[in-house]
């Protein structure tokens, strides 16, 4: 398929560009508001076209194990699932983290605690980027706020998962994942040949050639010292991410006296309200996340010192809100609005959660 | 091989001795950890020779457990993956998929692969991955200091059953190969031990015919070895080994259940659906 205009859910999205990015493998189970992805793969049938593998496993703690023991032959191995089958697949995370193995999650998140609610929330960023598993380590975590970043984020995922061998994870929501809008597919990419496999990961086990050592993928070093030394490796990693791989986006922030933080399905509601608010004649800019780890920090506190107010709009109870306040050193008055539980918010309720928590 | 073994072993054969034993080279120099007598040395070394034998050294791929054996790979000189507790079917699925020329094999022990890993066991057999599992049952959890294991026998102490296991508090011991060989997935079931020469020789078949069963294509193998585990039931090795064939041997019989597909003959419905708990013998 080459760059043409389509009409295409968010979830369907996510399918098809695995199968245009060159994806190996896919392995899933179930869950609402994201199961299209793997409906939408196995009605496409890729590995009669390129090969790829599409399976639906037992539960969503086989599936993460399936790209663990996939993505470690060196092969673009994905899965996706939404908040209650993450919490499920943490445990893989932190494996797929501490064996530094390049993968592709997706969440579809919903509300929770629990089996909580099939609509859409954004209350597990503290457990995207804060570690949802045990140890020290990060996941790359990009929000789309639209149907051509779920697509787009898939082929910008490999690169970064293989460029720091890390798993990466793309952080969407039941609305994007269920809403249809345009977008413009792009030029296949092929799947990597044998030779591509073995160049761009090297560390892969797929049977040890004669002159070669045996390649070991394991998470485990019962050596303190050496795991401290493996601890600092990786966050020497997480630090250059932080150096180089940090994604955002400044909306009106120049002359704007108040700024709206969101990222994902709140971004798209905050722009609506950026722009009642311009009307208004408050000057108000959105500086919406597109990495939260690596977090914009320094990106977000240079926008900081020119405003007199930061509203943080998040389907969530406040969570990014923390990261913000840490970002501007609790220099500015910064405040959380949020509805949860599957709620979406209007935009108009955001302008006056703004207006009643930041301007009066 | 290891510079000091290389030179003591010209040595030797300079005094005329001859060479009648090795190591397999799919083996590597590196220390085995297991305890003396234990059956992870003799198994290790079966799978490894099945696999120098055979010609696969290259296209092997491992996946060690939680346990005992987690630190497999660093024994066998193959490319090799370490799973997290009881997913290596799970983890061994996704590579053999997506590496169709590979030989996989999992080593699990009996809390990895009948209390943690169950549902990704049952899984992976029932889709009849093309795959080779090994799978010891010393009926204990070894590494982290022996305790109750699914398949601790009725009236077996441990760690955590001092007084011995009971069916009204732990319930039932868990017959994992028994339960697997009325799967259609399943090609081959056998269940040996590696206790004796002859038990040994008849275990290096079966692990050979469950590779053999890989490069056919036929689906999934199973291979359970009993083995004592002398230092949780804090035993010596040799009385561990008459306990293992006197106690663990009548509720686990040792043979064949199912060989190409089919339950083989004189193995009834009564052998395979139990309607008594696994018990202790004396």
């Amino acid at each position: 398929m080459a760059r043409e205009l389509q009409l295409m859910k968010g979830n369907e999205a996510i399918a098809r560009a695995m199968i245009a990015s060159g994806c190996d493998g896919y392995f899933g189970y179930p869950i609402t508001p994201q199961s299209e992805v793997m409906e939408t793969l196995m009605a496409e049938k890729p590995w009669e076209t390129t090969g790829m593998v599409v399976l639906q496993a037992e539960s969503e703690v086989a599936s993460i194990n399936m790209v663990y023991g996939g993505a470690a032959t060196g092969k673009k191995v994905a899965t996706s699932s939404s908040s209650p089958g993450i919490s499920l697949m943490q445990e893989g995370l932190t494996y797929l983290a501490g064996a530094e193995i390049p993968c592709l999650i997706v969440n579809v998140m919903r509300g929770g605690p629990g089996l909580g609610t099939i609509q859409p929330s954004q209350s597990d960023y503290f457990q995207s980027v804060k570690g949802g598993g045990h140890g020290d380590y990060q996941l790359y975590t990009l929000a789309p706020a639209s149907v051509q970043e779920m697509y787009d984020f898939v082929f910008d995922a490999w690169d970064i998962a293989f460029k720091y061998r890390n798993p990466v994870l793309i952080l969407s929501d039941g609305a994007i994942g269920q809403c249809m809008e345009k977008l413009y597919t792009r030029d296949n990419v092929a799947r990597w040949s044998e030779e591509e496999r073995r160049a761009n990961a090297p560390w892969g086990t797929w049977g040890k050639p004669a002159g070669r050592g045996h390649n070991i993928i394991t998470s485990l070093e019962l050596d303190s010292a050496r795991q401290e030394v493996f601890n600092h490796k990786l966050q020497a990693k997480y630090a250059e991410m932080k150096e180089k791989e940090v994604r955002f986006e400044a909306l009106n922030c120049e002359d704007a006296d108040y700024i709206i933080v969101a990222y994902g399905s709140s971004s798209r509601i905050a722009m609506k309200a950026m722009q009642m608010a311009r009307e208004k004649g408050i000057k108000v800019g959105l500086f919406r996340l597109i990495t939260l780890f690596p977090f914009p920090t320094k990106q977000l506190a240079e926008v900081a010192k020119r405003v007199k107010g930061i509203l943080c709009v998040e389907m969530s109870a406040g969570q990014m809100i923390e990261d913000v306040r840490l970002a501007t050193q609790c220099g500015v008055k910064t405040e959380h609005f949020g509805r949860f539980g599957g709620i979406i918010p209007t935009p108009g309720e955001v302008l006056e959660a703004l207006e009643n928590k930041i301007i009066k | 091989m290891n510079k000091d073994i290389e030179a003591r072993k010209q040595e030797l054969l300079n005094d005329g001795y001859e060479e009648v034993y090795t190591r397999t080279k799919v083996l590597t120099d590196a220390v085995m950890h297991y305890c003396p007598g234990c059956g992870h040395g003799t198994t290790h070394r079966l799978v490894a020779e099945v696999i120098d034998e055979m010609g696969i050294q290259d296209q092997v791929v491992g996946v060690s457990p939680v346990g005992c054996s987690v630190l497999a790979y660093n024994y066998f000189d193959v490319d090799f993956q370490e799973a997290a507790h009881g997913r290596a079917p799970a983890v061994a699925t996704a590579i053999k998929r997506l590496n169709p020329d590979t030989f996989v094999f999992t080593y699990q022990g009996d809390g990895d692969l009948a209390a943690i890993g169950t549902a990704e066991t049952i899984h992976a057999a029932n889709r009849g991955e093309n795959i080779t599992m090994i799978f010891v049952n010393n009926g204990i959890y070894g590494m982290t200091g022996g305790q109750m294991a699914p398949t601790t026998l009725v009236g077996m102490r441990s760690a955590t059953t001092p007084y011995g296991r009971r069916v009204d508090l732990n319930g039932y011991p868990l017959r994992m190969t028994e339960l697997l060989s009325t799967l259609p997935g399943t090609y081959y079931v056998t269940r040996q031990s590696v206790q004796n020469p002859a038990a040994v020789r008849k275990a290096k078949a079966a692990i050979r015919k469950a590779f053999e069963n890989q490069k056919q294509k036929k689906g999934l193998s199973f291979v359970e070895i009993l083995s004592n585990c002398n230092s949780g039931w804090k035993m010596t090795p040799v009385a561990a080994n008459k306990w293992m064939e006197d106690n663990m041997m009548p509720n686990y019989p040792i043979g064949d259940i199912k060989v190409d597909g089919k339950i083989c003959e004189g193995i009834d419905a009564n052998r395979l659906v139990l309607d008594h708990a696994l018990t202790v013998m004396q």
